[in-house]
């Protein structure tokens, strides 16, 4: 029984400069931030009695006389929602396919097929919508057209990340047995990732409902041209009426949604 | 070789096909009766011509726009948007962790925390360019109209995030600061806020990514950013001045998503 003595441990602290530098940037960028977009908290607070005004105007006394001419626009943003989200997962697939480095094993067709959908991805639907509008006319093919490319955009990336990360044994006991690709896609990648290609197409519907809602206002159909013309019209009691029956709708299809999804997976 | 008629596959289980069967007979009479209602009026007369003039529009860049240093040019837009989604995040990240703390179950306990969940869908729900519309009634058409925007919109995402990383925290960190006789600002700052800092500033800059994107849009309605150049070049059929904005923003968000995305993969 020789114990030595331990030695006293010495604990450096690590360096806080970094940390401090860190913290000091941060500040520096979100109040040079708040200055260049004229962001004061002063002209909100003292304009806050506007809020009320409004928010009276819009909810006080909504015209509920306008809710069932408000009523078919709105099945008409829910049908746009449906045809773009289904055919962005229709053509979401072979692309996810392509983007996933586990199924198409070639390093180049995966990243340019990711760098074109990064690139629809990135240009809002209310941007195409307009860009639609020029070509096809207003009416709502135009926004059916910018959700679309939207959807795909959305579902092929979620897709392929999940492509990514199945379970590659089942795979390779298909190869092992002798399949080719098409059967390793049919049993080895399809039934593994089908309840998550329905749950993004389904969360995918949720977003389009909320974006056709507005896309309306650049022409491009839906409820949102009727919110445009109340909200143009100053007929305030309309845009409440207009704004309580889109939210009520879209809450409703949040949840079922979302529940359907929650089963899914 | 006979042997492989003794091998007796187990019965595939049907007890899903019905449900299946359903499911995919709903979808698909769902989708033929919104198929219905998308009027193809075919192309407009002047498709050609005007699908024509884009393509040369993409070919020849705005320069004198992009170069344009002046409020009026597209520097100064681009600048605008990134201001906008900064704030507007930093605005909903700071409203967000309140709230958080009301929505999570082992902070306020189940029935109070589903009220606060309550609260975030709905937030979550409402669209921001609605939310853009009542604050430009409030602050007037700019920049601030457009933070106030996000910044509201954006607890809808954060706070659900912010709640979940709180509820799925140890608990055990926080018994050993009680036990060592902490205080409530104690356990605050040693066990809470060290254990959801990464995660919460993780949020924010993914949320700040989506915002990106967002501000490029409020501008349509006039809450500030490079959106009303862009409506504005769309409506007076300005080519070559669209497309230069589009391409200036889609560089910029990739930008800024690929630098927000390493910070984040060294936070977690």
């Amino acid at each position: 029984m020789n114990l030595k003595q331990p030695e006293a441990i010495v604990l450096k602290r690590p360096s806080q400069l970094k940390k401090y530098v860190t913290i000091a940037l941060v500040i520096i960028i979100l109040w040079g931030s708040a200055r260049f977009a004229n962001f004061s908290l002063i002209d909100i607070i003292e304009n806050f009695h506007q809020a009320g005004r409004l928010l009276k105007q819009m909810f006080g006394k909504p015209a509920w006389n306008y809710a069932p001419k408000v009523i078919p626009p709105l099945l008409e943003t829910i049908q746009m929602a449906i045809v773009s989200s289904l055919l962005g997962a229709i053509v979401a697939f072979p692309l996810a396919l392509l983007a996933s480095s586990n199924f198409t094993e070639n390093k180049v067709i995966n990243q340019i097929t990711r760098f074109i959908l990064n690139i629809f991805r990135t240009i809002p639907s209310m941007v195409l919508a307009s860009l639609f509008v020029a070509i096809f006319g207003s009416g709502n093919f135009a926004g059916v057209a910018a959700l679309f490319i939207f959807s795909f955009g959305l579902i092929s990336k979620l897709l392929y990340e999940s492509i990514e990360a199945i379970d590659q044994g089942q795979v390779e006991a298909i190869v092992s047995l002798g399949g080719n690709k098409l059967t390793v896609l049919r049993y080895g990648i399809v039934p593994q990732i089908l309840p998550q290609f329905i749950s993004y197409t389904l969360y995918t519907f949720e977003v389009n409902v909320r974006a056709a809602a507005v896309l309306g206002y650049v022409g491009a159909g839906g409820i949102g041209q009727f919110y445009e013309r109340a909200y143009a019209f100053r007929y305030f009691d309309r845009v409440g009426i207009i704004v309580i029956i889109t939210f009520v709708t879209v809450l409703i299809i949040d949840f079922i949604s979302s529940q359907i999804r929650k089963g899914l997976v | 070789m006979m042997n492989q008629e003794m091998i007796v596959l187990p019965k595939k289980p049907r007890s899903n096909s019905l449900k299946k069967t359903l499911f995919y007979i709903i979808t698909i009479s769902l989708f033929v009766w919104s198929l219905d209602s998308v009027n193809y009026i075919g192309v407009m007369g002047t498709a050609a011509a005007t699908f024509k003039a884009m393509m040369k529009g993409l070919i020849t860049p705005d320069w004198a726009y992009l170069k344009d240093l002046s409020v009026d040019g597209l520097p100064y837009a681009v600048v605008e948007t990134v201001t906008i989604a900064i704030s507007g995040t930093f605005v909903s990240a700071i409203l967000a962790i309140p709230i958080a703390l009301i929505a999570s179950q082992n902070i306020v306990g189940a029935k109070f925390s589903k009220i606060g969940k309550y609260i975030i869908t709905m937030i979550r729900t409402f669209p921001e360019i609605i939310l853009a519309l009542i604050f430009i009634g409030i602050v007037g058409p700019g920049a601030p109209a457009g933070i106030l925007a996000l910044g509201v919109h954006s607890i809808g995402m954060l706070g659900k995030l912010f709640s979940e990383s709180i509820e799925s925290m140890d608990a055990g960190v926080k018994e050993a600061v009680e036990s060592c006789g902490g205080n409530k600002m104690e356990v605050l700052f040693r066990a809470i806020i060290p254990q959801v800092s990464a995660e919460f500033i993780s949020y924010t800059l993914f949320r700040f990514e989506t915002n990106m994107r967002a501000a490029s849009t409020l501008g349509v309605v006039g809450a500030g950013g490079f959106g009303a150049p862009l409506i504005f070049a769309i409506i007076a059929l300005q080519w070559s001045r669209t497309f230069t904005i589009v391409i200036v923003l889609i560089v910029t968000v990739t930008l800024i998503d690929l630098l927000s995305g390493s910070i984040r993969k060294k936070l977690v």
